[in-house]
């Protein structure tokens, strides 16, 4: 609907207008926006799913071992064995932004840089099962730590799209709408104005004659 | 965060551990950890379905990521489960699960 309570003015109608120019122009911008979010949440959240598939899948193959190894180990041989890590693991934020999104880029370090430091503990004492899940749990470890930046990502991402959609809906179907009706009122008005004004123009002439002369011309 | 059986590996990696069993003491766990300096959480699917309120309100925050795991009960799904959530989220409906 539009805004009835308006001042049918000239200033108002330009002032409308220029509104109205501002909302077209941000409208299309926010689309553009969330277009371009669209499209590169999509590249990310397929990356994300099949991340994930296979995260699940290679931590389900190191519980397999786990499981093994805990049932042929006893729980206080098994503490010791973890108790200490030798690895230690550190991650260092970047902010990226991707159209106004900031995302982080997790940077990792790792306390030392040889491979079988993630064996905690000697050999003699515990079974290999251990040694394979702990093993296939460090392979799998550069995949979970990708899946946490790239989920934590799309989450970041989709609740941009859900605002700015929201935005763009709101600018497409209520306000720039009710700019258009707004300013095709007071258009309206302005003319109506001006044709009665011209009327009353006309049978003051036609008044001012009968007076001036004595004639009549309708 | 998980059960022990479920995390106990990832303390070789470097990880810190932190044995939950109990929602309560797991969210306030979970509190701590995010007020300090932890960017990344992994927690088990189990246990995150016994805190899934605790977790949500950390989405929107840039950090930290709290990464659902599967634990050693096995897969709920609940992990892809939230991928597709977060697609329903953006898009309005999950159209990448339909393929």
């Amino acid at each position: 609907m539009a805004l009835t309570n308006v001042n049918p003015t000239r200033m108002e109608l330009t002032k409308l207008k220029r509104k109205l120019v501002t909302a077209v122009r941000g409208h299309k911008l926010l689309k553009d926006k969330r277009d371009e979010l669209m499209r590169q949440f999509f590249i990310l959240v397929r990356e994300n799913k099949s991340l994930r598939i296979e995260v699940e899948e290679a931590i389900k193959e190191a519980n397999k071992h786990m499981s093994v190894a805990r049932s042929s180990m006893q729980d206080e041989v098994m503490d010791v064995a973890l108790m200490m890590p030798k690895q230690e693991l550190k991650l260092d934020i970047e902010n990226k932004n991707i159209m106004s999104v900031k995302i982080p880029v997790f940077n990792t370090h790792f306390k030392t840089n040889d491979k079988s430091d993630i064996y905690s503990y000697g050999y003699a004492f515990t079974s290999s099962d251990l040694d394979d899940a702990v093993k296939s749990l460090s392979d799998v470890l550069p995949q979970m730590l990708r899946l946490a930046e790239v989920e934590k990502s799309c989450q970041l991402m989709a609740a941009e799209i859900e605002k700015t959609r929201r935005r763009v809906n709101a600018l497409e179907h209520v306000m720039i709408p009710r700019y258009r009706e707004t300013i095709k009122y007071i258009t309206m008005k302005l003319d109506e104005n001006e044709r009665s004004t011209t009327t009353r123009l006309m049978k003051v002439k036609d008044m001012m004659l009968a007076q001036a002369h004595g004639y009549e011309t309708f | 965060m998980g059960d022990k059986d479920s995390i106990y590996g990832f303390a070789a990696l470097g990880l810190d551990i932190y044995p939950e069993y109990d929602a309560a003491h797991a969210a306030d766990t979970l509190r701590k950890l995010a007020g300090n300096n932890y960017a990344v959480i992994y927690i088990t699917e189990a246990l995150a379905s016994a805190i899934s309120e605790e977790i949500d309100r950390y989405k929107s925050k840039e950090l930290p990521a709290i990464i659902l795991v599967p634990g050693v009960i096995g897969n709920t799904g609940l992990g892809l489960a939230n991928v597709s959530r977060t697609v329903e989220k953006a898009v309005g409906s999950d159209i990448l699960s339909q393929k």
